[in-house]
């Protein structure tokens, strides 16, 4: 045997050993979390609240407030988000202004979480008067997730191929014809992608919304949006923490961190049939 | 006496320093193809693409001189750009339909002048793709991907795309070189064709296809039109020793 065809040997199962100890590490980490919280799955525990100090009981309240905060998040980043790439695409020139504003949004995707945490108890709670909210939580959120969408819309917007802008200039239109009828529906599908990852960062987040939104325990649920919430990575967090009575609330967290898996990729699932429908009908 | 249907008076034009079109004159006969040939990087394709003011568009270019369609001087600076280009039309090197369906592709220019009639716009669309040669191919499908053309196929919708807001001139450029022969001879014969109702600009390379199609020909060289005629008299008995030399494969 060749030396080449060792080497040639030898790399595809460096490459292979890679990929087999993610998979394994994704494997045990799923099993881990099912076999331990899997068995609460049931009717009660998703649609009652606490009980009895926190040992039994559901968690409700913590589903509808992480619902909550990733959607209100999302209405508020994402179209800004897109706006914004698609002035830094189309319409930016390329100056000392605009580079400043691109190394900024990049530095603000690297920010730890803790820190938007703080910006946002400053900002929404303090100086806007907010207090600690839905509203307070969902916007620290979506300023987290902000640059996240404006990269990948971004890059969407970036794909879209120069035929096509060329294309619908040659037939009359204008530049914001062309943005709005040719290379955002283009660039659509590719966004959703930004945006599906966003809602698994907003949702999962804890310590953004530690100081902003979240609250231990609430047996109500929130009536508006100056409402403080309950939400399930901070009830995973406290269950671990603040606990009494760890050999009934381990579990509990558990099963917790089962739900918010699962909601999730429910909410993934659905953005990700919505962007599959989009890109059946608009592949090049 | 052939009626002219676009008068160019010495344009001249600019990427930066650099000029790339020189003080080129000449007219194009209506109702008939006109091919600027020539070697690559003579600016051809910058040249045709003043006539729909795509060159505007670029970061530090210059024009300068006339382009006079219909009496009007398309430089001058109150010209509308988007009706200019639904008077003259566009076909690109690369079949580029937008990814959306058949129909929403031709209808694509009507939709922009804000077209809201379904009947005229089928009427319209259903008329751009016959004279295209594309409605007995498409006509069951209007509503599927664009993408699902063949290459001919997406040349001849980007050329029904044009038809569609009812042009005086399209400009071709080099429509058939991503195609296979097959497709390039339909297309040629389409643009034949085409010339009854509208006038032909067209960009080549491909010597042999200006022969065969162009009833003009310009022959551009360093961004100076070195001569133009009509395209018998020129492939047979060049004026310029230039042209004489580019036919024969000197340069190219």
């Amino acid at each position: 045997m060749g030396l080449r065809k060792l080497k040639e040997i030898l790399g595809i199962n460096a490459l292979r050993l890679a990929i087999l100890i993610s998979v394994i590490f994704l494997f045990l980490f799923i099993i881990l979390i099912f076999v331990k919280g899997g068995k609460l799955i049931s009717f009660t525990f998703l649609t009652q609240p606490p009980k009895a100090g926190m040992t039994k009981g559901g968690i409700f309240p913590a589903i509808i407030g992480t619902l909550y905060l990733t959607i209100l998040s999302l209405l508020f980043a994402f179209p800004i988000g897109v706006l914004s790439a698609i002035y830094l695409v189309e319409y930016a020139k390329e100056n000392l202004l605009v580079t400043i504003i691109r190394t900024a949004i990049g530095t603000l995707a690297g920010v730890p979480s803790i820190i938007f945490g703080l910006f946002g108890l400053a900002i929404f709670v303090v100086t806007f008067g907010f207090g600690v909210s839905i509203l307070s939580g969902s916007l620290t959120l979506g300023i987290m997730v902000l640059p996240l969408i404006i990269k990948a819309s971004e890059e969407a917007i970036k794909a879209v191929p120069d035929s096509f802008r060329e294309a619908s200039y040659a037939l009359g239109a204008t530049r914001r014809q062309t943005i709005l009828k040719v290379v955002v529906p283009t660039a659509i599908p590719s966004i959703l992608t930004g945006a599906i990852m966003s809602i698994g960062r907003a949702a999962g987040e804890t310590a953004p919304i530690l100081f902003t939104a979240a609250t231990f325990y609430t047996r109500r649920l929130p009536k508006s949006i100056f409402d403080e919430v309950m939400v399930l990575p901070y009830h995973i967090y406290a269950l671990m923490t603040e606990g009494t009575s760890p050999e009934y609330q381990v579990p509990i967290a558990y099963g917790t961190a089962v739900v918010l898996l699962g909601l999730v990729l429910v909410i993934s699932s659905v953005s990700i049939i919505i962007r599959y429908r989009m890109r059946r009908s608009k592949k090049w | 006496m052939v009626k002219n249907r676009l008068k160019i008076e010495k344009l001249n034009l600019w990427f930066g320093e650099k000029q790339i079109l020189n003080d080129i004159s000449f007219s194009i006969p209506d109702k008939k193809i006109t091919a600027i040939i020539g070697p690559s990087g003579c600016g051809k394709t910058t040249l045709l693409r003043c006539f729909n003011r795509m060159n505007d568009m670029a970061d530090d270019v210059k024009i300068e001189g006339k382009i006079i369609l219909d009496g009007y001087n398309i430089y001058e600076e109150k010209t509308d750009l988007s009706s200019l280009r639904m008077k003259i039309g566009m076909v690109f090197q690369r079949p580029n339909p937008f990814p959306k369906s058949i129909f929403e592709n031709v209808a694509f220019g009507l939709r922009i002048k804000g077209f809201k009639d379904k009947i005229e716009l089928m009427d319209i669309v259903e008329k751009s793709l016959k004279d295209s040669w594309l409605w007995n191919e498409v006509k069951d499908r209007l509503n599927s991907s664009a993408m699902e053309l063949s290459g001919g196929q997406q040349q001849r919708l980007c050329i029904a795309r044009a038809l569609a807001t009812n042009p005086e001139v399209i400009l071709f450029d080099e429509p058939t070189s991503a195609l296979d022969p097959q497709s390039t001879a339909k297309i040629e014969e389409l643009i034949s064709e085409l010339k009854n109702s509208v006038t032909v600009l067209q960009v080549t390379h491909n010597i042999g296809q200006a022969a065969r199609i162009s009833d003009y020909t310009a022959f551009l060289y360093l961004g100076e039109l070195v001569e133009f005629g009509i395209s018998e008299k020129l492939f047979t008995v060049p004026q310029d020793k230039r042209t004489e030399e580019y036919l024969g494969g000197k340069f190219g």
